[in-house]
């Protein structure tokens, strides 16, 4: 399924964080998102999902996905689009769990939410789960019990599950060990190759983006400075901002 | 969690013994001779050092105390030198009203408090929060004992609605006579079906109940609307939201498991509350409890007694401490499964 | 932000209580009320032009009595409250900085304290010395300090283990500089807001404990004993216990609102409700 932003704008009352004229994720492609800090890069992707009014930003311009226009939806039909057809996973997977629930919980009740029957939901959370190679068992732990490797890999099953068929990953691999985060690479890879899965992969680590991503775009205070194919993007990149971005990542065995 | 539990039990003799210590030593402090006391103004100096001797004043102070904590153990808490009667069954005696009193108060301020803080937490920032707020900052800026005589002054005096004198009405008592299991009047008659004294101690018991209960309760709703306000802005509730559920549901089950955790503590603190309310309102409506034991026995200089009413309420109040933190780590997981 | 309706008329009433406080002398229309003059001829009248609050039993003007409380209630705060920061914060920081035995014995101590509503120990303590203001005062504050101590202890653990800190070591900075330069200011903040919301829960207890006979003594107008003084004749002359009562629970509630709006801003865990 194909993602275009057209225009997007998020403002803060006066201020305007996000200027975003041109965003788009073909079917199964993986973008990469990247940019600093305060670059605007979560607030776009909690406005693809509807949630930029959660906090209290106002957001204007067109999101599509394949053909239906997000921003013309009543709440209810947004509702029906969050983690069905549109899943989200986040930079602190333990914490992205409810503390008191057990895992398992969250992951069966939010697939019965979307309309599986408690057979069918029970099935699919056991493929999910097998297919980021996990026991069923760690559904019956609470979150605290899970690695952040663990954690992460249970809310890409859940994105599995539900069959999205587009997935943000917002800064997935930035709170985990550098092996864990090649295998969780590893899996998204597999979303896109087994279930299709366009993905929106949001990032501040050059390392991690040029390693998964298709195309690439850099974006700075808000607006998109540089976009491309990520071979070059990163491997000539044109926009200065994007050279300095490039250079600054540290080379193994170079001379400073 | 046994390690916890045995921690938690620890602290809390330590806290115990700790309080015994300190009301010893200053109760010893005070100006006055509570072997006067005992025996009169008119005592001859023999009288007089027997009943030092008696007290056991003419020991050195830790050998007093050392007699003092061994005799709590064995059940001896000393004789009341206003009542005569052993402190122990003063306390047996006068405890149940404040009791009655406390756990009524305790009710009523959990019964409104918490509703009121989830609906303030809903809407947060618009007319329903600004009016919880003020209702709650009222409640705990209100001077207890004032509180209570006006609304004497208001529902007794000029509504005539509702009681402000003891716990039941002593003319409904002798033609219904009440039989004592907890003596708590409101818990007997219940039990016996005895209706008329049911319905008398019930209408005694809602006024000095809502005094007790508005500190606590003002309390409680703000705590209840930070907790939950604090769990709606966490990662779990962003994720769910992602997930498509609906606000509603959002609320009332994904935030508030978790917001309601802390609240179990709050429920200590309330007791703590409606127990120091309790014993400044006791003497304005005429409730015969450990709160007026306290006041005759500090007026009567009476040591023993002042200091059984302290260890009593030490203890209670550590044993109520130690359910709530047992409770808590029961209910989140993260304690029980450390 | 600044628009916040309660903590602004908070401040507006806080601010009118300090001010009468100050100004009492001049703003009571009979000083020598508030002290030990006696009317016998004028008491029990109802309030009215002459006498807005009325008269008490001794033919008091129960305004001026009740403007002179304010004085005294503040100051037993402001007592308590400096007498807390003083004691506390120094023994929390060195605690918390240094750990160890100290901090133990420090937190055993506190647990003991803390274990009970400041009311009760309040009550315990004002109870075996002869009541008076002074008194009350230093019961309420020796039971109060212990808040403030573990206030500074959390503050100076969690900057203690900063690497910022560390450094500082490593550049050869004595303990105390360390203590006076570094973990005193970043501790002022909760403190700040503690002590604002302390305000009203001081005066409450002040005014409890001299209800019960256990603070001030008469001839001295403190809020809470001018309630008891009241009690008696409450039923028919309702003014002795209404006014003074409402001066208390306007006074809490200036101040707790001040504290609330205070903690409200400098909480840097603010939360973005919807």
């Amino acid at each position: 399924m194909t993602l275009s932003v057209r225009g997007l704008e998020i403002r803060f009352g006066e201020r305007q964080v996000v200027a975003l004229a041109e965003l788009d994720v073909a079917d199964r492609e993986i973008v990469g998102l990247v940019g600093e800090s305060g670059s605007g890069k979560s607030m776009t992707a909690l406005a693809v999902l509807g949630l930029a009014g959660s906090v209290g930003a106002d957001v204007s311009g067109s999101i599509r996905l394949g053909e239906l226009e997000l921003t013309a939806l009543s709440p209810a039909a947004m509702r029906d689009v969050r983690g069905k057809r549109i899943a989200m996973i986040f930079q602190n997977p333990v914490s992205a769990f409810n503390p008191v629930f057990r895992v398992g919980y969250i992951f069966l009740r939010t697939l019965r939410l979307h309309g599986f029957g408690k057979g069918e939901a029970l099935e699919r959370a056991r493929a999910g789960l097998h297919e980021v190679l996990l026991t069923p068992d760690l559904l019956d732990r609470y979150p605290h019990q899970l690695s952040g490797g663990q954690a992460q890999r249970v809310a890409i099953a859940l994105a599995a599950a539900l069959r999205s068929e587009v997935l943000i990953a917002d800064e997935p691999t930035s709170a985990l060990d550098v092996t864990v985060q090649a295998e969780i690479l590893e899996l998204l890879r597999g979303l896109r190759q087994r279930d299709g899965m366009s993905i929106l992969m949001i990032s501040h680590d050059l390392a991690v983006i040029g390693q998964l991503c298709d195309r690439t775009v850099v974006m700075r205070n808000g607006t998109v400075v540089e976009a491309g194919p990520t071979a070059s993007v990163l491997g000539d990149p044109q926009a200065p901002y994007t050279k300095e971005l490039v250079a600054a990542v540290p080379q193994i065995g170079a001379v400073a | 969690m046994t390690r916890f539990i045995a921690h938690r039990v620890a602290l809390g003799l330590l806290v115990v013994v700790g309080v015994v210590v300190l009301t010893f030593v200053i109760a010893r402090v005070i100006p006055g001779d509570p072997a006067t006391n005992w025996v009169g103004p008119h005592a001859s100096p023999v009288q007089l050092a027997r009943a030092r001797h008696t007290l056991g004043l003419d020991r050195p102070l830790p050998a007093q105390i050392v007699d003092y904590l061994r005799g709590i153990v064995s059940g001896d808490w000393g004789i009341s030198i206003h009542t005569k009667q052993p402190v122990l069954s003063d306390l047996g005696t006068r405890a149940p009203a404040s009791i009655e009193l406390v756990a009524a108060g305790m009710f009523l301020a959990l019964l409104a408090g918490i509703p009121l803080g989830l609906l303030s937490a809903r809407w947060a920032g618009r007319a329903p929060d600004v009016g919880v707020r003020l209702v709650a900052v009222v409640g705990v800026s209100m001077p207890v004992f004032w509180l209570a005589l006006i609304l004497q002054l208001i529902f007794f005096q000029k509504l005539q609605v509702l009681p402000v004198s003891g716990q039941y009405d002593p003319d409904v008592a002798a033609a219904h006579p009440l039989q004592a299991y907890t003596h708590m009047p409101v818990v007997d008659s219940l039990v016996a079906g005895n209706w008329p004294m049911f319905r008398s101690s019930l209408t005694h018991l809602v006024l000095p109940a809502i005094v007790v209960a508005a500190y606590p309760m003002g309390v409680v709703a703000r705590m209840v609307r930070a907790s939950v306000l604090e769990t709606l802005g966490e990662d779990h509730v962003r994720m769910t939201r992602a997930l498509g559920f609906p606000e509603r549901t959002i609320f009332a089950h994904f935030a508030l498991r978790p917001a309601l955790n802390p609240v179990v503590s709050v429920i200590a603190l309330v007791f703590a509350y409606a127990l120091v309310n309790t014993f400044l309102v006791e003497a304005i409506f005429d409730w015969n409890g450990l709160g007026s034991y306290a006041a005759d026995s500090i007026q009567a200089l009476d040591t023993p007694a002042v200091i059984g009413v302290t260890l009593f309420i030490a203890i209670f109040y550590v044993v109520a401490n130690l359910v709530v933190d047992i409770v808590q780590a029961f209910v989140d997981p993260r304690i029980r499964l450390r | 932000m600044r628009g916040n309706p309660l903590l602004v008329s908070g401040l507006v009433i806080a601010t009118f209580f300090l001010l009468v406080a100050v100004f009492a002398p001049l703003l009571a229309p009979y000083p020598a009320d508030a002290g030990s003059a006696t009317h016998p001829l004028s008491s029990f009248l109802p309030p009215s032009w002459h006498h807005p609050f009325g008269t008490d039993d001794v033919g008091r003007d129960l305004f001026s009595r009740v403007i002179y409380g304010t004085r005294i209630s503040l100051t037993i705060a402001a007592v308590v409250i400096a007498f807390s920061c003083v004691v506390g914060i120094p023994l929390g920081i060195v605690a918390g900085y240094f750990g160890g035995i100290v901090d133990d014995v420090l937190m055993r101590v506190t647990d003991v304290f803390l274990a009970f509503p400041a009311l009760l120990l309040a009550l315990a303590l004002a109870s075996v010395l002869t009541p008076s203001v002074a008194n009350a005062t230093l019961a309420i504050a020796l039971t109060w300090w212990p808040w403030y101590a573990r206030l500074a202890r959390g503050q100076a653990v969690s900057i203690a283990g900063r690497p910022y800190i560390e450094s500082c070591r490593a550049l050869g900075l004595g303990s105390f500089r360390i203590l006076l330069r570094h973990v005193l200011p970043n501790s002022v903040t909760p403190v700040i807001v503690q002590a604002s919301l302390d305000v009203g829960g001081v005066i409450l207890t002040a005014a409890a404990l001299s209800f019960l006979g256990l603070g001030a003594q008469d001839p001295t107008p403190e809020w809470g004993l001018l309630v008891s003084q009241g009690e008696p004749y409450f039923t028919t002359q309702w003014w002795l216990v209404t006014f003074p009562g409402l001066a208390i629970l306007v006074a809490a509630l200036a101040f707790n609102l001040v504290g609330d709006g205070l903690r409200d801003r400098l909480d840097p865990r603010r939360v973005i409700a919807r």
